[in-house]
């Protein structure tokens, strides 16, 4: 028994430090969006300052390329939420011809790695003569993290009980009315799990971006362009307030599903 | 109208899946077969030689890539199993805020991820400079530029994706089967090794479906902490695409390296008697 217990407990140690390495990074991050460099390079620590935060959009370009993120990540989760809703209520809830082929294109769509999806893409727009701009990038992004959202929505709906929206229509309430007043606010958290991740997965992508971005730039491929000039602290800062905002979200999040139940 | 509904609601994913997944690998594939260059356009030649000539030329990249996808892969199973064995049936009560910090590097972006990563490798950065400073490394070693901070990098990027499945699966396992095990003298191992291993291999299919085609795909990791004898397919690919404009080769690299993927888990499925590698993926 004593065995058994100490290996638990290295267990446990061990599992802290998968967690500490997990997050290293992210300390990393945190602590030189506060470094007072003195050089072009960041990567030697220098000492305390609140500079970078002051400083926090000096870099045109760079506040340029957040916003571009943030302004299509916006879109494409609206985009992607909606239709992927859509699709995740047909899948779960009803059954048609093509299902099946439907339920494979979607797991295609998750499988692809993203560079040969970055690929192909760039193959139409050039066999099309599409020009590359933030649009480009949006149907990308609305392509990539469709999947995620119909595959949230559609356990949503499938744990959902259909005596509810029949009980709906048969107080007179109208299709739409009942979608709007039943359905939606039953299945919302996997509608919302979904946007978060469509939101997310955009908001971070690099690889199928850098192939349909044309001379748009997002946060991710400016600091991958700015590496091998050194990346400003301002990164750093923006990230740890990301990071912050991200991490609030989410606990906020688990505490009022707590609540809930 | 009630029947129309199902197809209305599909419609427009259906559009978006088609015309933005399943022509471009149309176009893909024919871009592969065409010979020309960016400046006069490409012809449809079927010219099959654009694979051998890319296979010829970025063999070496393309074989790489595997091995560090692979090593990463390997590494990620013995790093993660015992933390996600550990949330499963040892973290109690705290089993959500465990998993929930092995989620919080995915609040920082990937890219930044990788370049943090990046400064605390570095030769004289926060970790290495420190400890050269007190003489406890030699002043000649580094890490970055190697194949271990490439495939370690690898390894640190895509490890919650191979702990989260295998937690899933070893969470459904019901205790009562393991005691039922020990009752009939099974000892600790014995009963871990055929009780409940067997029944956690579904996570670790689906762990390593989600780690090593990433892995295998990734050009971040490479160009970041990689140096340029490390480099991996996913940086010829985009270098080809973006900076030779030589769309041939590039799509033609691009079907290689999906289809040895593809082939590569239709084996690894078999070897593990999975009668249905979808129906693993999916669960």
């Amino acid at each position: 028994m004593r065995g058994a217990r100490a290996g638990d407990r290295l267990l446990h140690l061990y599992t802290w430090l998968v967690v500490i390495w997990l997050s290293s990074p992210i300390a990393v991050m945190i602590l030189f969006g506060f470094n007072d460099k003195q050089s072009k390079s960041n990567t030697t620590w220098q000492g305390f300052t609140l500079r970078w935060y002051a400083e926090l959009f000096d870099i045109s370009d760079l506040t340029v390329a957040l916003r571009n993120s943030l302004v299509i990540a916006l879109v494409s989760t609206v985009i992607t939420v909606v239709i992927g809703t859509m699709l995740g209520l047909a899948l779960g809830r009803h059954r048609f011809r093509g299902q099946g082929a439907t339920n494979f294109l979607v797991f295609a769509a998750i499988s692809t790695p993203e560079l040969v999806m970055g690929a192909s893409l760039l193959s139409l727009f050039v066999s099309g003569n599409v020009p590359r701009d933030a649009n480009t990038i949006i149907i990308s992004h609305v392509l990539f993290s469709l999947s995620f959202v119909v595959v949230t929505v559609r356990a949503r709906v499938v744990t959902l009980d259909p005596s509810l929206e029949e009980a709906a229509r048969d107080l007179g309430a109208t299709a739409w009315g009942t979608f709007r007043q039943v359905t939606l606010p039953a299945i919302l958290p996997g509608v919302m799990a979904g946007g978060m991740l469509a939101f997310a997965l955009s908001i971070d992508d690099y690889v199928v971006t850098s192939f349909v971005n044309g001379s748009t730039v997002t946060f991710p491929l400016w600091i991958v362009g700015a590496v091998k000039t050194g990346i400003p602290p301002q990164v750093n800062v923006m990230g740890t307030l990301i990071f912050c905002i991200g991490v609030l979200i989410a606990v906020g999040n688990a505490v009022a599903a707590r609540r809930r139940s | 109208m009630r029947r129309l509904t199902p197809y209305l609601l599909a419609l427009p994913s259906w559009m978006w899946l088609a015309i933005f997944l399943v022509v471009p690998m149309v176009a893909m594939a024919s871009v592969s077969l065409q010979t020309g260059n960016a400046i006069d356009g490409f012809a449809m030649t079927f010219s099959f030689s654009n694979y051998t000539d890319a296979l010829g030329r970025y063999s070496t990249q393309l074989l790489r890539s595997l091995l560090y996808g692979g090593l990463a892969t390997v590494a990620m199973l013995l790093i993660g199993y015992p933390v996600a064995y550990f949330i499963a049936f040892k973290a109690g009560a705290r089993k959500s805020m465990y998993l929930f910090l092995l989620l919080l590097p995915f609040f920082v972006s990937f890219v930044l991820r990788t370049i943090s990563w990046n400064f605390l490798l570095s030769d004289n950065g926060i970790l290495f400079g420190t400890l050269k400073g007190w003489g406890l490394l030699p002043e000649d070693f580094h890490v970055l530029a190697t194949t271990f901070a490439v495939v370690g990098g690898l390894t640190y990027n895509f490890l919650p994706f191979m702990i989260l499945p295998i937690y899933v699966a070893l969470e459904r396992v019901d205790p009562r089967v393991v005691e039922a095990a020990q009752d009939l003298y099974a000892t600790k191992v014995a009963a871990f090794r055929r009780v409940v291993l067997p029944l956690s291999l579904p996570g670790v299919f689906a762990g390593v479906l989600m780690t090593f085609v990433p892995a295998t795909a990734d050009p971040i990791n490479a160009a970041i902490l990689g140096g340029t004898s490390n480099t991996m397919i996913g940086n010829i690919i985009q270098t080809e695409y973006l900076t030779n404009l030589d769309y041939p080769t590039a799509s033609a690299l691009s079907f290689t390296l999906m289809a040895v993927l593809l082939v590569g888990i239709f084996i690894y499925a078999r070897a593990l008697g999975t009668e249905n590698v979808l129906e693993a993926a999916a669960r």
